[in-house]
């Protein structure tokens, strides 16, 4: 019981962070239908650009656990949402009425070239960090056994649900977040209305590499090592976590993310660790067999 | 009358030598044509005479092959629409309702309107940022948004209805709501293809009272319809075409006693049958 509470809290402090990287999956699908698979390196970006906030913090003395976080989010959210805006500019903007998938196969080499470029300029050594946030509370004794929440998923937790709240309320109640949904459901009807489309686009990218460094800098502070190769399994498995809340629909990124989280977490912790990847994509593959539209996702009507 | 001997101060909409080719097919021919500011006009014709394509061009859906398509302005140049991409056109004040209602379906009625006034509104909210943070200046602009949006759902009897998906509405209902929603932009000029297809008579009646408001209040309307019930009775100018040419274009009853918009609407008169 106790172990199995353990696992749960362990669990959502991982769903989150996949439930903000698939956010950003979703959020592109829904306004130009492509998959941006530069996404899970634009999330390696953003912990990149976080460790090295991080590191000249230190240089400069800030010991502050706290003050410090706040720094390394803030800096990693504005250099990523940077690197997010160029991801859409050189990869997407340029072939936009071009067949279908030449974006998907720009965005691809797009990911490939971050890789890169982050391994030659970073070195391809893994980078460890001493935890900027230690201890926590026990939240549960069950005979030797202490269930424990740490400071850090607390942060996590709740870091995320802030990010969240402040983009549902983006895409709910501000101009910009109705010229998303406008573009989603009729990109040129939208423009007919005034509404310039493209920049609108950019904006949907630069919100998810925002989300996206959150994310980053979240994997860095939880698991303190990182290196050039995090994106592409942190990107598939937020990408598998779209699909299976349905892809287009943002609750359904963030549910789907917190199942992934739990279901690897679960499975690492009573089956084996070195299979839980294995886990992850089969809950894929069988989401596209038998709930293609995933958990809250729509139908998709033929027009006519 | 001739179009070019017409005082140039009062147009508000220039067709010159329009002509619209895809591939070997001529949709449109060096069609010339102008809509006066504070007029109704009309643009008619059989099926495939080349209206909407047309409309497409004006609203910057197509690229014309050739000529200018020109929106005057008082005290200024005038914008070269041809040229412009497409929501330039709707902030030079053009705007257009389709044939197949092209509503946003998902959104409320109140948000479809409230996305046509995204320019004043997304100035006024720093690109998103003040509204997230609730600036002062955000929430004075969307209250004014919003009362301008409950205008045009008052003056389209969709008040009621306002919170509702726009794909839930009935059909006149969504009708209205296009028309509405195009007037949100405050537009110049307002483009409407077929607004009465599908309407019940007294819903066109309603329609025509709608239109006849809408031009009192300034906008010039160009409109295509086969309603001729409607266009007869509120169109100040009757633009004819007929396989992408112009064959007419003069007053209503002008345009009606015309022997060749007679002859594109009927046929031409088979020589037997007028012996017979």
């Amino acid at each position: 019981m106790a172990y199995a509470l353990q696992q749960l809290i362990n669990g959502i402090s991982l769903g989150m962070i996949y439930g903000l990287i698939a956010v950003g999956y979703t959020m592109v699908y829904g306004i130009i239908g492509m998959i941006n698979f530069a996404h899970g390196d634009v999330f390696m970006i953003g912990a990149f650009v976080a460790l090295i906030a991080l590191l000249l913090l230190q240089l400069g003395g800030v010991m502050d656990g706290t003050a410090a976080i706040l720094l390394m989010l803030l800096a990693s959210v504005a250099v990523t949402a940077l690197y997010g805006w160029t991801v859409e500019r050189v990869a997407y903007r340029p072939l936009r009425g071009s067949f279908r998938l030449a974006p998907l196969i720009s965005a691809i080499g797009l990911s490939i070239v971050l890789q890169n470029y982050v391994q030659v300029s970073q070195g391809a050594r893994v980078k460890p960090v001493e935890a900027v946030l230690r201890g926590g509370v026990e939240v549960f004794r069950e005979g030797d056994f202490a269930v424990q929440l740490s400071y850090m998923q607390m942060l996590i937790i709740g870091t995320t649900l802030a990010a969240l709240a402040a983009f549902t309320i983006l895409v709910t109640r501000t101009p910009l977040g109705r010229a998303m949904r406008a573009c989603e459901q009729d990109r040129k009807m939208a423009a007919l209305l005034g509404i310039d489309t493209d920049r609108t686009i950019s904006l949907t990218f630069v919100i998810g590499a925002a989300l996206a460094a959150v994310a980053g800098t979240m994997y860095l502070l939880r698991y303190g090592v990182i290196d050039f190769y995090i994106g592409f399994l942190a990107g598939v498995k937020a990408f598998t976590a779209a699909v299976l809340g349905g892809i287009g629909s943002l609750p359904g990124a963030v549910l789907g993310g917190l199942l992934i989280g739990l279901i690897e977490t679960f499975w690492s912790a009573y089956f084996s660790v070195q299979y839980k990847d294995v886990a992850a994509f089969s809950i894929l593959v069988l989401t596209l067999i038998f709930l293609p539209t995933g958990l809250l996702g729509r139908q998709e009507v033929e027009k006519v | 009358m001739r179009d070019g001997d017409r005082p140039r101060r009062d147009m508000i909409l220039e067709v010159a030598g329009l002509t619209m080719r895809f591939g070997g097919l001529v949709a449109v021919d060096t069609v010339s044509f102008t809509a006066m500011r504070g007029e109704i006009t009309a643009l008619i014709g059989p099926n495939g005479a080349g209206k909407t394509t047309v409309f497409n061009c004006i609203t910057g859906f197509y690229r014309p092959s050739d000529g200018a398509i020109r929106l005057h302005v008082p005290g200024a140049l005038p914008v070269e629409l041809h040229a412009l991409a497409g929501h330039n056109i709707a902030r030079a004040g053009v705007a257009r309702s389709f044939q197949n209602i092209r509503l946003f379906p998902g959104m409320t009625a109140l948000e479809n309107l409230l996305i046509a006034q995204h320019n004043t509104l997304m100035a006024a909210s720093g690109w998103g940022i003040g509204a997230v943070l609730g600036l002062s200046r955000y929430p004075r602009a969307e209250r004014e948004a919003i009362e301008k949006a409950r205008r045009w759902l008052d003056a389209t009897r969709l008040l009621e209805r306002a919170d509702d998906p726009a794909g839930s509405l009935p059909y006149g209902a969504q009708r209205r709501l296009e028309i509405a929603r195009a007037m949100c932009t405050e537009p110049s000029l307002l483009c409407l293809d077929e607004p009465a297809a599908g309407l019940n008579p007294r819903e066109s009646d309603e329609l025509a009272r709608l239109l006849l408001e809408i031009r009192a209040g300034g906008t010039s309307i160009l409109l295509i319809e086969h309603d001729m019930g409607v266009v007869m009775r509120i169109s100040d100018r009757v633009v004819v075409l007929d396989h992408g040419k112009l064959i007419a274009a003069d007053a209503p009853a002008a345009v009606r006693a015309d022997p060749r918009v007679i002859a594109a609407y009927l046929g031409v008169d088979d020589p037997e049958e007028t012996a017979a």
